[in-house]
């Protein structure tokens, strides 16, 4: 099938997903008890003030036409107002982005630092010491919740050693690095349970493609077995690992969650969680909106890495 | 006979204790897990209790004995209702195939976009939080989980002989499902079920830990080390009893998981 077909047919796909995503989250949202009006305006306030303020919310429109009116508004970036901030739900959005994705950007390079040379060095040498070490850190690593990661390195650490901050952001206007600084911790984490899943990957699929013909053949021509190692296994190995990454991306996000709560962080995760407490559902629907986006944009690029690193797949779906 | 794999032994008796430790604590627990002591508050372990004491007294070791039981129980529901619908749905889609697989796979597409976090916190606007809301939320993420693994071994299995033989004998898709498919691939849903139940339990875990699990004084692992953070300065034991229950529960499912594949199919062994 010509590029440019599969290519429209995947956006397609994506594109029918997030509709049907966004169906459901709207419906979802609109099902939940509460007047957002009511809500808004507290238990005291006379009907006839409740009732403008829906008129004005355009509550009083039929379901459908709201439905389409929040997609028409995400379409030039208006997600409404949130109550509570009295901010623009996009503008908030906007904000708590920018300690979400460094924190989760971080907490991904960290794990690949962790699990790349561990899982290959471990499958260099099967059973050896490195190899036993990286099994135990991938099942530990898994079982254990970043939360209490979290939580432990607040206890040793930021009050134990001194390091770092024990939890808050201090904003990128007070400079680079103390904005970085309070993301360290976080990112660590996040990342302890990623590198976990990620070196055992790498670890087998580094085993499997060193049993492949075109390695034995490199290493039969006199190539030395490091030089084979890097040259050949680990970029063919590469495959399993990004497609983990990808599905990983939904505990990632999970995960920063939690961790942002844990460091009171004002990312995307504390707002969807405190959004939720106080019944800002217009932030809800549009914050759980997004991260369907991000999973299913990260899995769409994830597919087209594929035929990057594997041409064998370059023409199939 | 055949030697156990260590994993499976080891994972074994981590879960026996497990379920043990969750059984035991319907009927008996060193103290009451809901009886406030004031005189014993924020006291370490050996001071009060085997564990030490909580915020307004309690005894440590009797909520994380009771909490094994909240924690496996959401974990193990959710996992077994996710199971048996997204075991369903991909044999039914490696049986089917065509339009029928590509829209049950597409489902389960949407499905797997929404982690646990994110069901939670749009079930728990929905229904508010609770017990009920745990197990949905984590449920719903473990029918792609399942559905997935179910597919592909299924459809190895509609590709073997004696599946061919079967359909000449003339028997229909669903009996084939029922007598060929689903026999064979029975042990990998069942090491995914002690997996999944793993992974479950720290859903559950991070739901309670923000406030969105079993409602208060239910004891949750996870709401003990939320109220641990409160503390983390004046008691710091408080942090670490509940994180290690979770952690090695989660690890004794896991390694119960890979003990079963081991000695379900050897062949994996020399892989792995």
């Amino acid at each position: 099938m010509p590029f440019l077909t599969r290519s429209a047919r995947r956006i397609g796909g994506l594109l029918a997903v997030l509709l049907i995503a966004s169906l459901v989250i709207f419906l979802l949202i609109e099902a939940a008890p509460g007047d957002p009006a009511s809500i808004m305006l507290g238990t005291s306030a006379a009907p006839d003030t409740v009732a403008a303020l829906r008129a004005e919310l355009g509550l009083n429109r039929p379901l459908g036409v709201r439905y389409l009116a929040w997609l028409a508004g995400l379409a030039t970036g208006d997600m409404g107002v949130s109550f509570t901030y009295d901010t623009p739900v996009a503008e908030l959005i906007g904000d708590r982005l920018l300690v979400t994705l460094p924190l989760t950007a971080m907490a991904v390079v960290l794990s690949v630092l962790i699990a790349l040379p561990l899982g290959v060095w471990a499958a260099n040498r099967p059973n050896g010491a490195v190899d036993t070490l990286a099994s135990v850190f991938s099942q530990v690593g898994i079982a254990v919740p970043n939360f209490w990661i979290g939580l432990l390195l607040i206890l040793g650490v930021a009050l134990g050693l001194g390091w770092f901050t024990t939890g808050g952001f201090p904003g990128w206007g007070a400079g680079f690095a103390p904005a970085m600084g309070a993301l360290v911790l976080p990112a660590i984490a996040l990342a302890i349970p990623q590198a976990a899943v990620l070196t055992r990957v790498t670890r087998a699929a580094v085993i499997e493609v060193a049993n492949e013909d075109f390695v034995r053949t490199a290493r039969a021509k006199g190539m030395s077995r490091g030089r084979a190692l890097w040259r050949h296994t680990v970029p063919n190995a590469l495959l399993p690992v990004v497609t983990m990454l990808g599905l990983q991306i939904p505990f990632l996000i999970s995960g920063a969650v939690l961790v942002e709560n844990v460091f009171t962080l004002p990312g995307i995760g504390t707002l969807a969680y405190q959004a939720l407490s106080q019944r800002d559902l217009i932030v809800v629907q549009n914050v759980v909106l997004l991260f369907t986006l991000i999973v299913l944009l990260v899995n769409f690029a994830v597919d087209a890495l594929y035929s990057v690193l594997d041409p064998r797949l370059r023409g199939r779906t | 006979m055949r030697r156990l794999p260590l994993s499976l032994i080891i994972g074994g008796a981590i879960t026996a204790l497990l379920i043990g430790a969750a059984l035991l604590s319907r009927v008996w627990t060193p103290a009451d897990p809901t009886a406030m002591n004031v005189l014993n508050r924020l006291k370490g372990p050996g001071e009060a209790g085997l564990l030490g004491a909580d915020q307004i007294g309690r005894d440590v070791f009797s909520i994380v004995m009771a909490g094994a039981w909240t924690s496996l129980g959401v974990a193990f529901t959710a996992t077994i209702i996710g199971g048996a619908v997204g075991t369903l749905v991909g044999v039914t889609a490696a049986a089917r195939g065509g339009a029928i697989e590509r829209v049950l796979m597409a489902a389960n597409g949407v499905l797997f976009s929404f982690p646990p976090i994110l069901s939670a916190i749009l079930l728990g606007a929905l229904m508010g939080p609770g017990a009920l809301t745990s197990i949905t939320a984590i449920g719903i993420f473990m029918v792609p989980v399942f559905a997935r693994i179910s597919r592909a071994a299924a459809m190895q299995i509609w590709a073997r002989d004696f599946v061919q033989a079967a359909r000449m004998a003339g028997k229909g898709q669903a009996l084939i499902t029922v007598q060929h498919v689903i026999p064979n691939i029975q042990a990998q849903i069942i090491v995914q079920l002690a997996i999944q139940t793993g992974l479950g339990i720290l859903s559950e875990a991070g739901l309670s830990f923000l406030g969105m699990g079993v409602a208060p004084p239910t004891p949750s692992w996870g709401r003990m080390l939320a109220d641990a953070q409160t503390y983390i300065s004046a008691a710091p034991h408080l942090v670490l009893a509940p994180g290690l229950a979770i952690a090695v529960a989660v690890l004794g499912l896991n390694l119960l998981g890979d003990g079963l594949r081991d000695l379900t199919d050897p062949r994996r062994r020399q892989a792995s």
